[in-house]
């Protein structure tokens, strides 16, 4: 090939563009669930233990990352952190997702009435903001691991329902889906064997940028109190608490956002990543 | 075997209700029947309602459609089933060969499974069984090392090889009608020889009745017994391809044979029926193929020509024909 189209410009930078924000995202990511991970055997301080005598020391002067109001090590406490962010985001998502996406395969296969309800039912759930939900749902079952999953994973439903009635639609207008039809093949099977295997890919970069989207809320919520209860560590209480050493002690606010950021970070560099490479109609767009 | 014909349809209508309420006729005044193990070609241009026509045999419309008239398989009537015994009778009874190969393949999806799938579904069978049983398919469908074409998929097989894979689908359960919806046209013509020997060599093998939809006189004239011509969504001629073709009534039938190539001399231009097909939303009051008709009279934009049975099986839909001075 020797033409000079932007394709075939300098290999190297080219494949960095290409491949970078997917690159950058799944290190970011394995890096998280690593600390996550390793957080359940080992930290280097017990998380929840406090030692007044070292409270408030900035990073490096006691354990790597210094120590909150309590002298609890802010390392130990982020990586246990990590873990619950982690497992609540993974939790809320598959439910949702897979929730949302079997409404989805049936609307689509079924249309008629059921679409009706079913789409002015996610804009009802998409009027309310998660963060309400949350609170509302808080109030009735009391502020916990499951509170915090239930109430992500009522908000991202309609999210998965939606993407899936649009992907699911198209499919069932195309030949292969008549040929099934013409085969004696029921909507159930049809929608198990043919549409789910080619919508997989829209719904797998939904996942990863709600994925992203579930640990945001999830640290709003314990920002708020209606997360994990003390003393089990949460990067959002970690923020709300630091609200009051702003000054004395930045780090506090500053290393669990952060971590919040960089995880959300990472989770959308995958999704925007995969999605240009699974979807072709994307492919080539700035 | 019974003397009932397989398949009997008896003044079919199809219409579309469109977004404003209005119906939209696409067929009216449809009538055939294919006996068991018989060819019937049915021959039309672009527009002429083929494909309506066999996804209203199988009962596939799209839920706009208004149907009336019988279509009665076996005896049976499938207007007005419900889903559940039409999805038993489609597939297992009735097959379906589709134009385009690669849209009507799952992409994801391997060949093997599709084509066994059917069998799963139908016979109970199991997914080991099925699939050997669609690998053995395959190999007579001349794939070439079909054990390891199998987990192959559609996207890489060629034209020929997917629409091989189309015909084993529609085949797999040894249905007694099969409807074969321009099964050759998207594919090269060395590639629609192949193809064609394929699908007889079944059919004659299996004693398959086929409905083979086709716009290529050619196709028709080689493979079904007999032949109906569709213009405009209603039927112009009918009878045995060889009384059709040798003596046919209707101009627009005489239209399409001098339009085959290779019947006008070398370096002449081939003969072809000006105008188009007419709208379906604006068809002419009288005979649909007035203004495009080498023998029109005025009498033929007045009312439309009632069609006309006579002789062995025949039938034509014009004013002119049957007269003296019109052949």
């Amino acid at each position: 090939m020797s033409g000079a189209g932007p394709a075939t410009r300098g290999t190297t930078g080219f494949r960095l563009r290409r491949h970078g924000p997917l690159a950058t995202g799944l290190t970011l990511i394995l890096l998280l669930a690593g600390v996550a991970l390793v957080s359940l055997v080992w930290t280097p301080f017990p998380p929840s233990k406090m030692q007044i005598m070292q409270k408030l020391k900035p990073p490096f002067e006691v354990g790597l990352l210094g120590t909150d109001q309590y002298g609890r090590d802010v390392l130990s406490m982020l990586m246990a952190g990590a873990w619950n962010s982690l497992s609540i985001a993974l939790f809320a998502v598959a439910l949702g997702a897979g929730i949302g996406v079997v409404i989805g395969l049936a609307v689509a296969a079924w249309r008629g009435v059921l679409e009706t309800v079913t789409m002015r039912g996610c804009d009802v759930i998409f009027a309310v903001p998660p963060i309400l939900s949350a609170m509302m749902l808080g109030a009735f079952i009391g502020p916990g691991r499951w509170t915090a999953i239930f109430a992500i994973a009522t908000f991202m439903v309609p999210v998965f329902t939606r993407i899936t009635v649009g992907a699911a639609r198209q499919i069932w207008t195309r030949d292969f889906i008549l040929a099934a039809r013409a085969a004696g093949k029921g909507p159930l099977l049809i929608s198990w064997q043919h549409v789910l295997p080619n919508i997989v890919g829209p719904i797998i970069v939904q996942v990863t940028i709600q994925l992203g989207l579930a640990i945001l809320t999830e640290a709003g919520l314990s920002f708020l109190g209606l997360g994990l209860p003390p003393p089990a560590p949460s990067w959002g209480r970690m923020l709300a608490e630091s609200q009051t050493f702003l000054r004395a002690a930045p780090w506090l606010a500053v290393l669990p956002g952060l971590a919040v950021a960089l995880s959300v970070l990472g989770f959308n560099l995958i999704g925007d990543g995969l999605r240009d490479r699974l979807d072709p109609r994307q492919r080539g767009r700035a | 075997m019974t003397s009932a014909p397989l398949l009997r349809v008896d003044d079919l209508a199809v219409s579309l209700r469109l977004a404003d309420g209005r119906l939209l006729p696409i067929l009216s005044d449809i009538s055939f029947t294919i006996g068991r193990g018989e060819t019937l070609g049915i021959v039309g241009e672009s527009g002429s309602g083929k494909t309506i026509l066999s996804l209203a045999v199988i009962g596939l419309l799209p839920e706009s459609a208004a149907v009336s008239g019988s279509i009665l398989f076996d005896g049976k009537p499938l207007t007005g089933l419900d889903d559940k015994s039409l999805c038993r009778i489609r597939g297992s009874r009735i097959g379906l060969i589709f134009q385009e190969p690669t849209a009507a393949l799952n992409p994801a999806m391997t060949i093997a499974d599709q084509i066994a799938e059917g069998i799963v579904l139908h016979r109970g069978t199991g997914w080991r069984d099925a699939r050997r049983q669609a690998i053995e398919l395959l190999d007579r469908m001349r794939i070439d090392q079909a054990v390891r074409r199998a987990d192959d998929y559609p996207h890489e097989l060629s034209g020929g090889q997917r629409q091989r894979v189309g015909i084993a689908i529609a085949l797999a359960l040894e249905p007694e009608l099969l409807i074969a919806d321009e099964p050759t046209t998207a594919l090269d013509a060395t590639v629609q020889q192949e193809v064609l020997g394929i699908l007889t060599e079944f059919v004659r093998e299996k004693g398959v009745a086929l409905m083979l939809v086709s716009h290529n006189l050619g196709v028709v004239a080689h493979m079904a017994s007999r032949m109906l011509v569709l213009y405009a969504g209603t039927r112009m001629e009918a009878g045995e391809t060889a009384d059709v073709l040798g003596d046919p009534h209707n101009p627009y039938t005489r239209g399409l044979l001098a339009a085959l190539p290779g019947r006008t001399g070398r370096g002449r231009r081939m003969a072809s029926i000006p105008g188009t097909v007419p709208s379906l939303a604006h068809l002419p009051p009288g005979c649909r193929f007035a203004g495009r008709c080498a023998d029109e009279i005025p009498q033929c934009s007045q009312d439309e020509p009632a069609w006309r049975a006579f002789g062995a099986a025949r039938g034509v839909r014009c004013l002119r024909a049957l007269t003296t001075e019109s052949v």
